[in-house]
């Protein structure tokens, strides 16, 4: 067993910040918004970091797709506690086209390359709210999935986890390796301390495309329109 | 008034919490990443560069991203930024609208008489940009990047450290994961001290770490008081047929009344799309309690002139903010053992141009000048003192910044007469644009802001028309543009040095002018659950860290001290 262990996380648009809908309607204003680590990821960083505390794993490796930007929120991964980072490279009309397909192509091929024993995702990215790159990576690699978790133990080469669905909360027990997502009572994620920060950079984080790990991203989806909600309507009694 | 880390000291969850704090040392650290400590950071770096020495340049930014908190009109004079970066065009500095038309008007409630603006009158705007700062700021925090200037956006400087001798050894970031009731969480970290052998602070008007420093080397003792104003600003996306590129609207007039100074601002980017950015300006040595500048601001919008710009338009970005309007009357003595004050925290803005970004960026250039001869001396001996540079101070009084700021000195408390609005722009007509400000006298300010209220029951409420959704808004949903978010489990950073003085004093006599002046929503009077009485529910969630509220508060009672970095506007090219 390696022991190591790959968390993903996702550069997001600030879940605090108004967002607004290009004027052409193909997306949303992204330039110069304010943008944060997803707070599920934040939950699976801290996650694998108290699992490496715990001496129950050996090594955290942080893997963000993304552009140039990505690279931040793989530093505020490596300041909570991760080792080392691996920078997917996907930038312009790819990074736009960017889904979850693509994405567990690419973790996948990760795991197989860096021989990782878990996969640690959180459950959904907030701006599209897909809730699906954690249950297709599992699927691509033939591992068991722990989703929605809010507590995981590792149990020998066995891991305990309790999920929670709509009946309450499910105890389930799967073989490892395997892909866990973190629902929002797993953990409260540490801060990224400026000590901590400084001590990031002196982390490596490698850069790779897409293609040098034999992944094509091109999208089988068309965005035709991209639309404000519509104006609340006045209620009637 | 308890400090959160006197609060957590007398928990008993003592024990298990970590109390030492890690600490790292560079040359120079630099509180603030706005243009003044970036103009400062790249100065350093240039030297150091040009000199073939090592300077470790650490700038600590409470803004989560560089750029995030600054708000500003704003039509820049390009003068200080030439001087530190001459190639600044082909590096791509966001300078895009250079200004083609120049209107300036007095409103009356109807109608608009414009006013020529006659070359040699300070608004006169030939030769410059209109700019939104805030890229402005991050273009410039990206150069200061490349020269390897270390940034720390996200960490808020909360206290200032001290030598044995007193001069000033650094400063410390907050200690974060502290809940609302001071007691420490899980997740609860120590901050961390960053030592330097200088330290600038360059934290924007009215700094709450300048404040402390004020009082412990009594720098103020030989100015006046500073003298403030409100700013709030919105961002549009206007009809493409109402927008003119490179259009520079300012007018006095109404809705303020002769005797309350302030007046707004228009201006027409140049960027490739129809965006317009506009704003009102209030002097906070208002008397009326019932003031509000943030209604003051919605209905100017509605003026025949100003409204059919707007109309068909969108608007997509809201913030406010302090600015100081003291001129060189109020600045306070610039250095002391360890430290230096740069940019509009001690306050150089020129009131009647309405710019304060070059002189912020010249005072930055030159404390950088002043430090590095100093820095790099073989006799250095830092180790248990910091180092007093007065030379800044001296280089700064016989620069082009003292010399425009000398000009323009009694226009603003000019202000101060009977015919107040109109005294103002007769003095300015005579003594400034004929006389070039070379009168023999300087006039004083009348005293601190917060003095200036009158008991409410000596004033009239204000009516204000409802806000129509279009042209004008409610508070709440100007707030939500600004995008401000600070974690709610924190001690709230809005502090009360007296609790009871709030219903007792400032809803007593004032009828809560805080509910009013504050440009976020953050102080409401609401009643008690037990139904006698009222109280001051603080929304400090809401901040959008403008300091109005420091400065206004007629008792003086408010303290705002800085919140977990990182928290405050997500404001995006204000």
């Amino acid at each position: 067993m390696s022991g190591r262990v790959l968390v993903g996380v996702k550069r997001v648009i600030d879940y605090a910040v108004k967002i607004r809908v290009k004027p052409d309607n193909t997306g949303v204003v992204t330039d110069g918004v304010k943008h944060s680590m997803n707070p599920f990821c934040e939950i699976a960083v801290e996650e694998a970091v108290k699992l490496k505390e715990k001496k129950l794993i050996k090594e955290v490796v942080a893997v963000s797709c993304g552009p140039q930007q990505s690279q931040e929120t793989i530093r505020t991964a490596l300041a909570m506690g991760a080792d080392r980072g691996i920078h997917v490279d996907v930038s312009g009309k790819d990074y736009e086209n960017l889904g979850p397909l693509q994405v567990s192509k690419i973790l996948a091929a990760l795991a197989k390359q860096e021989d990782a024993q878990l996969i640690l995702l959180g459950k959904q990215a907030i701006d599209d709210d897909c809730n699906q790159t954690g249950q297709m990576t599992a699927a691509l690699l033939d591992w068991p999935q722990g989703t929605f978790a809010s507590e995981v133990s590792l149990e020998g080469d066995k891991i305990n986890l309790v999920r929670e669905i709509d009946g309450g909360l499910e105890h389930i027990k799967i073989n490892t390796p395997a892909v866990i997502t973190a629902d929002l009572r797993l953990n409260t994620p540490r801060y990224a301390t400026l000590p901590n920060i400084m001590k990031a950079k002196k982390k490596k984080i490698v850069t790779v495309k897409p293609a040098d790990l034999g992944v094509d991203v091109t999208s089988r989806l068309e965005v035709l329109k991209v639309e404000e909600p519509p104006q609340r309507q006045a209620g009637r009694v | 008034f308890i400090t959160p880390l006197a609060l957590v000291l007398s928990d008993t969850h003592l024990k298990s919490v970590e109390m030492e704090r890690f600490a790292d040392e560079a040359d120079v650290v630099i509180v603030g990443g706005g243009p003044a400590g970036l103009a400062a950071a790249i100065r350093l770096k240039q030297l150091a560069n040009k000199h073939e020495k090592e300077l470790r340049v650490c700038l600590v930014e409470k803004a989560p991203q560089i750029g995030a908190h600054t708000l500003s009109g704003a039509c820049l004079e390009p003068s200080a930024l030439t001087e530190l970066i001459p190639d600044w065009k082909e590096r791509g500095a966001p300078l895009n609208t250079p200004v083609t038309e120049d209107v300036f008007s007095i409103l009356t409630e109807k109608y608009r008489i414009p006013v020529p603006i006659l070359p040699g009158l300070p608004m006169q705007n030939h030769g410059n940009y209109i700019v939104r700062m805030g890229n402005l700021v991050r273009w410039l925090g990206e150069q200061a990047e490349e020269l390897g200037v270390e940034l720390y956006p996200g960490y808020a400087a909360a206290e200032v450290l001290f030598h044995e001798d007193g001069s000033v050894k650094g400063i410390a970031t907050n200690d974060v994961g502290i809940a609302k009731d001071g007691s420490p969480k899980d997740i609860f970290e120590r901050g961390m001290e960053l030592h330097a052998k200088v330290t600038l602070f360059g934290e924007g008007c009215h700094g709450h770490l300048a404040k402390q420093l004020y009082n412990k080397f009594n720098l103020r003792e030989n100015c006046e008081p500073q003298t403030y104003a409100i700013g709030l600003k919105e961002l549009w996306m206007i009809d493409e047929k109402k927008w003119r590129p490179g259009r520079v609207e300012h007018s006095v007039g109404w809705p303020l009344d002769r005797n309350t100074y302030g007046g707004s601002f228009l201006y027409h980017l140049n960027e490739g799309e129809p965006l317009v950015a506009l704003g009102f300006v209030v002097g906070l040595d208002y008397t009326n309690p019932y003031l509000s500048p943030f209604r003051e601001f919605q209905r100017w919008k509605h003026h025949p002139f100003v409204a059919p710009t707007l109309e068909g338009g969108q608007r997509i970005a809201y913030g406010a903010r302090a600015l100081n309007e003291g001129g060189c009357q109020s600045i306070p003595k610039l250095t002391f053992p360890g430290g230096l004050l740069i940019g509009c925290s001690p306050g150089f803005m020129n009131v009647p141009k309405i710019k304060g970004t070059h002189t912020a960026m010249k005072s930055g250039m030159l404390a950088a000048e002043a430090i590095f001869p100093k820095l790099t001396a073989e006799t250095l001996d830092s180790e248990t003192a910091g180092l007093h540079v007065p030379e800044y101070a001296e280089n700064l009084k016989n620069s082009w910044v003292w010399k425009e700021l000398y000009a323009v000195r009694n226009i603003r408390p000019s202000f101060h007469n009977y015919f107040g609005l109109y005294g103002g722009m007769i003095y300015t007509g005579i003594f400034y644009w004929i006389f070039r400000g070379k009168e023999p006298w300087t006039l004083k300010h009348c005293g601190t802001d917060a003095n200036q209220l009158k008991p409410a029951k000596e004033c009239t409420p204000i009516e204000y028309p409802k806000p129509d959704g279009k042209i004008s808004f409610d508070l709440l949903s100007s707030v939500a543009l600004s995008g401000t978010n600070h974690e709610g489990d924190q001690p709230p950073h809005l502090t009360l040095k007296d609790d009871s003085i709030p219903v007792a004093r400032n809803l007593g006599i004032y009828d809560g002018p805080e509910q009013r002046f504050c440009p976020a929503g953050v102080y409401e009077y609401v009643p008690l659950d037990t139904g006698n009485g009222m109280r001051l529910q603080i929304n400090a969630q809401n901040c959008v860290h403008c300091k109005t509220c420091d400065i206004k508060d007629p008792s003086q009672n408010i303290n705002w001290v800085v919140p977990e970095g990182g928290g405050g506007p997500a404001y995006n090219g204000m």
